[in-house]
């Protein structure tokens, strides 16, 4: 672009890692279209594994967005990488396709004659029914894209020297974050909880948005040490501005763990047939070790290193907590979705006949499939950072976080 | 004991700056100078100020952590105590040492216990409450909690001289410099 002033142009470089993300993503890719083949079943449970994992961190990034435009603070200099990974959304759009192709695979309650003998999924089939699903997922994509869309267009005019939009900007973010979080807790609903149709917990959707918090700050901090290494963000960025994002990623860890612990302990108390299978299936078969691993390393861990103001303050040692947590997020995300699935066939425990019982597996897709949305995703995520200045520089409320030395 | 200490004629010299950049500067420069009894006002927190002035690290952070984890750990035991050893009671068949139910409080009790040390040491650290402080004794000293900055440097300082330490400020372009009645 000819437009963006030379002192907040994109790294010359930004290029590299642009195109060996594509090139890592077509690998994986590949490997995709081989599973689809050979093992259909773990090739769609894997596909919405990794699809949640990068779906969490661009809608987190929207999220945040939102937030810092509603409390504005000197955290805004990240404004531009929040915005980039909304703007990935479309990509992500598209790449639920597979989920949709998949459905029959992934949600017991697609299966007719399933819900007819089942009380229960009877009388939940006026929610849970291909149709309204379909409805409600495109209701959601068309809402997101719309609010990524409108936040960053006016966020360009600002970089012209439209003020009209500032006002208009806060509006819509205010507006923008109740309808994500609602969305947000339909959309886990609908993608995980009705992988197990007859299990509902009230707090879910806030695990879920919860996650979104970690994942969408911990790529936000691993890609700005990257901007931080290079011109023209190695003069802009400074240890109080990494400071700021540490301090919100041990906020969200806390936060994770008290939804989860909250969900756990609600569950433990009630003790309620239709509760407590989720937590039987993951504290038996080999899950227990993956749940005590994920108190560890997604809360105990990063949390006490977190608490460190000296790490906080320190990119190259705090990049390394964040790339350890979007690991972790994974390895939740596959806590939450794997053990409803039947470790040999790939198939849906729920579907099946007879006594199945749910033990701990990894497959080679759950690598392929990160890889393949991983890299795609980066692309896009690239693509769109490259196209902007790094900086709302225009916006009045950041002028004071880039003229002085990071004091907020 | 019969010695009496000699009161010092003067508590130091305030020297007031208009911005908080001059401010800084003059901190970053008495520091170089050797000073190290050196206080600086503003009318908000700057965070850059502490390092300007040499300052050791806060020890409010360690004290939190220690009264979080006396307090959470004081919560458990409470929880222990009362629902495994004094009052055991069979709630719908769980264990009497059911952790879950333990957290709650333990969470409450660890908040509690660092808030009450953080107010607590802070406070303690900053000597307060201080009703008497001798800058109030300067008029000027008014405009501290509103759009001025001081530098004050404390006759205790080994280097404090009246004339040269006078001397240094005014090399600082201040607005003005005061001596500090005690």
């Amino acid at each position: 672009m000819a437009d963006i002033p030379a002192q907040y142009a994109p790294p010359a470089d930004i290029d590299v890692p642009r195109s060996r993300a594509l090139m890592v993503g077509l690998v994986g890719l590949v490997g995709c279209v081989i599973g689809f083949v050979v093992d259909r079943d773990h090739f769609f449970r894997a596909w919405l594994m990794a699809y949640l994992l990068f779906l969490g961190i661009a809608l987190g990034s929207m999220g945040l967005l939102m937030i810092q435009h509603l409390s504005g603070g000197a955290w805004g200099v990240f404004r531009r990488v929040f915005e980039a990974s909304s703007r990935t959304l479309p990509l992500l759009a598209l790449l639920f396709l597979p989920i949709v192709l998949g459905m029959g695979r992934l949600y017991p309650w697609t299966h007719a004659d399933l819900v007819q003998q089942d009380e229960v999924l009877r009388h939940k089939a006026i929610y849970l029914n291909t149709g309204f699903f379909l409805a409600r997922t495109f209701v959601y994509f068309v809402g997101w894209i719309l609010i990524a869309w409108t936040l960053t267009r006016w966020s360009r005019q600002q970089d012209e020297g439209d003020m009209g939009v500032n006002l208009k900007i806060q509006y819509l973010a205010g507006g923008g974050l109740v309808f994500y979080t609602f969305t947000a807790t339909f959309a886990a609903i609908d993608w995980i909880m009705s992988i197990n149709p007859h299990w509902y917990s009230t707090l879910f959707g806030f695990i879920f948005v919860g996650g979104h918090g970690i994942s969408a700050l911990s790529f936000t901090i691993v890609a700005s040490t990257f901007l931080a290494r290079r011109a023209p963000m190695n003069t802009i960025l400074k240890p109080s501005h990494f400071h700021d994002l540490g301090k919100l990623s041990l906020a969200f860890v806390m936060l994770w763990a008290y939804f989860n612990f909250s969900q756990y302990m609600l569950v433990y108390a009630a003790n309620l047939v239709e509760e407590i299978p989720y937590f039987i299936t993951r504290i038996n078969g080999g899950w227990q070790y993956l749940a005590v691993f994920l108190v560890v390393f997604q809360f105990a861990v990063p949390f006490a290193l977190l608490l460190s103001r000296d790490l906080k303050r320190m990119p190259q040692r705090l990049i390394w907590v964040s790339a350890a947590l979007l690991v972790v997020r994974y390895i939740d995300l596959f806590m939450l979705v794997a053990p409803e699935f039947d470790a040999a066939s790939g198939a849906n425990l729920h579907v099946l006949t007879g006594e199945h019982l749910s033990h701990v597996f990894v497959h080679w897709l759950d690598l392929a499939a990160p890889l393949a949305i991983g890299g795609l995703w980066l692309w896009m995520f690239f693509t769109q950072l490259a196209q902007r200045p790094l900086v709302a520089f225009a916006d009045p409320s950041l002028r004071e976080a880039l003229e002085t030395t990071g004091a907020h | 004991m019969a010695h009496v200490e000699a009161v010092p004629s003067t508590h130091g010299l305030l020297a007031e700056f208009s911005t908080p950049g001059a401010l800084l500067h003059a901190a970053e420069r008495a520091r170089l100078e050797g000073y190290r009894h050196v206080d600086a006002y503003s009318p908000y927190p700057m965070e850059e100020l502490g390092e300007a002035l040499g300052l050791r690290r806060s020890r409010v952070p360690l004290i939190t952590l220690i009264g979080g984890f006396l307090g959470g750990i004081g919560g458990y035991t409470l929880e222990y105590w009362s629902q495994a050893i004094a009052y055991p009671m069979n709630v719908g068949g769980r264990p009497y040492h059911s952790w879950p139910y333990f957290i709650p409080v333990t969470f409450e009790t660890t908040v509690l216990g660092a808030a009450l040390a953080c107010f607590v040491g802070m406070w303690a650290l900053n000597r307060l409450p201080q009703p008497y402080h001798p800058v109030f004794n300067v008029s000027a000293f008014d405009r501290a909690s509103c759009d001025r900055f001081f530098l004050c440097i404390e006759a205790r300082d080994p280097k404090f001289e009246r004339y040269a330490t006078a001397k240094f400020l005014e090399g600082l372009h201040p607005v003005g410099v005061t001596e500090v009645a005690p």
